[in-house]
């Protein structure tokens, strides 16, 4: 395998991609321990694509919500290949408001090509369910903080991407269309997918350089235990430090970080 | 009805602000060529193109709501003089140096007259003030560029502060791709500015027109304290043909219209455009307060 530096951006969608990639609650089991997992968002069903819980993170009791793709066919089925519906969001956010009410922090592992586009979600408000996410995780009065561990698949992504700090793997992609969308939209021909993964600056190293990702985790080369252990180290120094935030502050700053999206560079 | 009597001077009004005189002469309907026209892309007649703009782009036969250039529709709304426009000069940049953006800005520009996607300022409503934004179908589909986000997320500031309410339709056909992870994040930062005004009391009336997709649906169109929608339109996250395509079936009529929505408990109500400007006040006028300042004491 070439180094990991020099992987094209399309690569690293492939390795976002990757069947043998650990999957949401694959990282739950190994950044937190004591996880109790709670169903439903009280309106209508239970998502399976969406996983969250309570759980410790170097001892301290956090919320914790992933999605969750499935490690095997008859997984893959049950969570619908990680797309979620409208009751996986209200879930979350039901979690997230919980969360709140005891003073818990929020970790979000997100992993999605994206939000189900079906029937039955639409139906149900797909759109309303994650922009009610997105309004909720900007209001809430606890830390959040968001990992993008491997596909960020637009809107579906960002509705649990909201977070305090967003930080990413290094061999993730977080982008507002797939390459092969964009390219078949853009330029009617889906083939050019490598050179619109590159336009579409997906990785997270040009997510850093613009400011939407706080931090790249490295990917120790294929040693996911190493891998998950210093990210937990990581994790549970950065929570500590938002702990120590009063509530106006951390606010405060959210709302200035996403104020602030998309003003570097331009004229105004 | 006065109201409507009121709506088609503001058109003509209009009409004459592009140059166009609202009566011709003798002589210079002699000299003008054959009308333009439009094809309904409702029942497919041809309208002539005045009348069609006299009557707010609804088609007179079947009623079909077709895009309404942004400013027209503002100053339509507004009391005669009423419109400040805010950021006119507000652009954004090919930050990403994604190919062929540049020139897609260019020809938008060229086409639409109007420097972005959408027109934010503040008017009055039958003398009731707010603030307002009309995003614009027909530059790259109403898709959320960063220049967007700022404008609208500057509108909510300026309502937060002056405590004004903000109606705002939205029009989206999905992301603006040539700005990557940039597009997507305008609807956290508007989302944000939302959420300012609304803590701060802030009333939001949101109207949605066709067609109002992707992002912007999943979030500040959804997000509105009063939820409104133009008959007809379709308001969606996934669009109709992504949905085919993913479920291999062919959707049934009006899936995703603005009746459907409402049917399903996503809209608070469905206002045709001849009477928006009389819903728009009477909602405005409840929510203002004797002295003429609205939202909380
Ligand atoms: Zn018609």
């Amino acid at each position: 395998m070439a180094e990991r530096k020099d992987l094209t951006a399309y690569e690293r969608v492939l390795l976002a991609r990757d069947k043998d990639r650990p999957t949401g609650m694959k990282f739950i089991d190994g950044l937190f321990t004591d996880f109790v997992e709670l169903h439903g968002d009280r309106r209508y069903g239970d998502d399976p694509a969406v996983v969250g819980g309570i759980a410790r993170l170097a001892g301290r009791p956090v919320t914790v919500i992933c999605i969750e793709k499935g490690s095997d066919v008859r997984e893959h089925i049950k969570r619908n290949f990680g797309m979620a519906h409208p009751e996986g969001y209200r879930k979350s956010l039901r979690l997230m408001r919980q969360a709140e009410k005891f003073g818990r922090p929020v970790i979000c592992l997100v992993d999605t090509s994206g939000a189900y586009c079906g029937m039955g979600a639409e139906e149900r408000g797909q759109g309303q369910a994650i922009a009610e996410n997105i309004i909720g995780m900007l209001s809430l009065r606890t830390p959040t903080v968001s990992i993008i561990t491997g596909e960020g698949g637009s809107g579906g992504a960002l509705a649990l991407a909201c977070a305090d700090r967003v930080w990413m793997l290094e061999n993730a992609a977080y982008s507002v269309i797939t390459p092969e969308g964009c390219a078949s939209i853009l330029w009617k021909d889906a083939e050019k997918k490598a050179e619109a993964a590159e336009a579409l600056g997906l990785t997270a190293e040009k997510l850093a350089e613009l400011g939407i990702v706080d931090r790249v985790i490295p990917e120790q080369s294929d040693d996911w235990d190493m891998t998950m252990s210093a990210l937990r180290d990581a994790l549970a120094g950065e929570v500590s430090k938002l702990c120590e935030y009063d509530e106006e502050r951390l606010l405060a700053e959210r709302y200035y970080k996403y104020r602030n999206m998309g003003v570097n560079g331009q004229d105004w | 009805m006065a109201i409507n009597k009121d709506f088609f001077k503001k058109v003509l009004n209009l009409n004459s602000l592009e140059g166009e005189p609202n009566a011709k002469s003798g002589d210079e309907a002699e000299a003008a060529p054959a009308p333009e026209t439009v094809v309904c892309k409702g029942c497919k007649r041809t309208i002539a193109k005045d009348e069609f703009q006299r009557r707010l782009y609804v088609c007179p036969r079947c009623g079909r709501h077709m895009s309404f250039p942004p400013r027209e529709r503002v100053l339509a709304l507004a009391d005669e003089g009423s419109f400040v426009e805010f950021d006119a000069g507000l652009v954004g940049k090919n930050i990403l140096d994604f190919p062929g953006y540049d020139s897609k800005l260019d020809e938008m520009r060229d086409k639409t007259g109007e420097p972005e996607g959408v027109v934010t300022g503040r008017i009055t409503i039958s003398g009731c003030p707010t603030a307002i934004f009309a995003m614009n179908p027909d530059f790259i589909m109403g898709s959320m560029g960063a220049a967007v986000g700022e404008k609208i997320a500057r509108l909510f500031d300026y309502a937060t502060a002056e405590r004004l309410p903000v109606i705002g339709f939205t029009v989206s056909g999905g992301a603006r791709m040539h700005e990557g992870m940039l597009s997507l994040m305008q609807m956290a930062k508007v989302s944000g500015a939302v959420n300012r005004h609304s803590e701060a009391g802030g009333l939001y009336i949101a109207v949605l027109t066709d067609p109002t997709c992707g992002g912007v649906t999943a979030s500040f169109a959804m997000q509105a304290d009063i939820l409104v929608a133009e008959p007809k339109a379709l308001i969606a996250f996934a669009g109709p043909r992504v949905i085919e395509q993913t479920i291999h079936k062919k959707l049934p009529d009006g899936f995703q219209s603005a009746e459907f929505l409402l049917e399903h408990g996503f809209l608070d109500t469905i206002i045709p455009r001849q009477r928006q400007r009389a819903g728009l006040y009477r909602l405005l006028s409840l929510h203002r307060r004797e002295d003429g300042s609205y939202g909380r004491a």
